[in-house]
């Protein structure tokens, strides 16, 4: 990690370098800050958790969703063709003989516009190296006990492809209106690092 | 032959650490870093995949050492010298 020295030379040096660009004309004035302000509102997990509960409650949704990700996800108002080129997406189930864990093990590739900015754990050589090796133990770390009968399925994104999980809906939880369900899916849910 | 960043399966990294309420970006600079390479490859300077590549192309010792944001940072200045929009003593801070 780095120190405050190595961060202040740092920041001082991308200052350097946005007005060399301005300079040139290869940046606008208040381009930085208006991309900035896109990335942190555009996406959050609330859109994956939305997905989810509707997959819990509309079986003929969750079919679509697994056959074709990138059309169904439109049905309720998302899309992957947000960022610098369009991801396919693929969703993936998890029940209790599956459970479904997300990496990037090359470097960072996450679906942002379902889950919003990716937490540094996710980026990490850690997690990167060894959810592949040894998944169960890598869930265990994060508190999530998987009975031996249940399969772990990783998936690697790579720079086209983007996956989501849908975490097993909660016992318990009939009673529930479709947004009273997405309250209860969580960030490390929809990777696959938590059982919901 | 793989390169440093493909860790997959790799022994030798430490345990797993969460961070609680973890902000997206640590420092301002981090999200200018990050701002900068989606206004570069918006522009056609270079596009994602020769980002990515940068990335890869440094060398083990570099890319270990360095953080998320600051191998993003090295490899934003790599390919403004190798476009020819920047010389590296353009790129560096003004020493004095």
């Amino acid at each position: 990690m780095s120190g405050d020295h190595t961060s202040s030379v740092i920041s001082a040096q991308v200052r350097h370098v946005e007005a060399l660009l301005e300079s040139r004309g290869l940046l606008d004035n208040g381009e930085i800050d208006g991309r900035i302000d896109k990335f942190l509102t555009r996406g959050s997990p609330a859109n994956g958790a939305r997905i989810t509960a509707r997959a819990w409650v509309d079986a003929g949704f969750s079919e679509r969703l697994l056959a074709d990700a990138n059309s169904a996800i439109r049905e309720v108002g998302l899309s992957m063709a947000g960022g610098l080129q369009e991801q396919r997406l693929k969703v993936v189930v998890n029940t209790v003989e599956e459970h479904n864990v997300v990496v990037c093990t090359l470097c960072s590739c996450y679906p942002l516009a379902l889950l919003g900015p990716s937490p540094s754990w996710y980026k990490s050589e850690a997690y990167r190296s060894r959810v592949v090796r040894d998944p169960r133990g890598v869930l265990r770390e994060f508190g999530l006990e998987l009975p031996e009968r249940t399969r772990i399925s990783v998936w690697d994104a790579s720079a086209e492809s983007r996956y989501m999980v849908v975490p097993r809906r909660p016992e318990g939880t009939e009673g529930l209106s479709e947004e009273q369900l997405a309250a209860l899916v969580t960030r490390k849910g929809l990777i696959g690092t938590a059982a919901v | 032959m793989s390169r440093i960043n493909d860790v997959g399966g790799m022994a030798g990294f430490p345990a797993i650490t969460e961070e609680s309420d973890e902000p997206p970006f640590h420092a301002d600079w981090e999200a200018h870093v990050f701002a900068l390479n989606g206004a570069l490859i918006k522009r056609g300077v270079y596009n994602l995949d020769e980002f990515r590549d940068a990335i890869e192309r440094m060398s083990p010792e570099e890319y270990l050492a360095a953080s998320y944001y600051e191998r993003w940072f090295t490899a934003i200045t790599m390919l403004l010298i190798e476009k020819g929009v920047a010389s590296p003593e353009e790129l560096d801070l003004p020493h004095g």
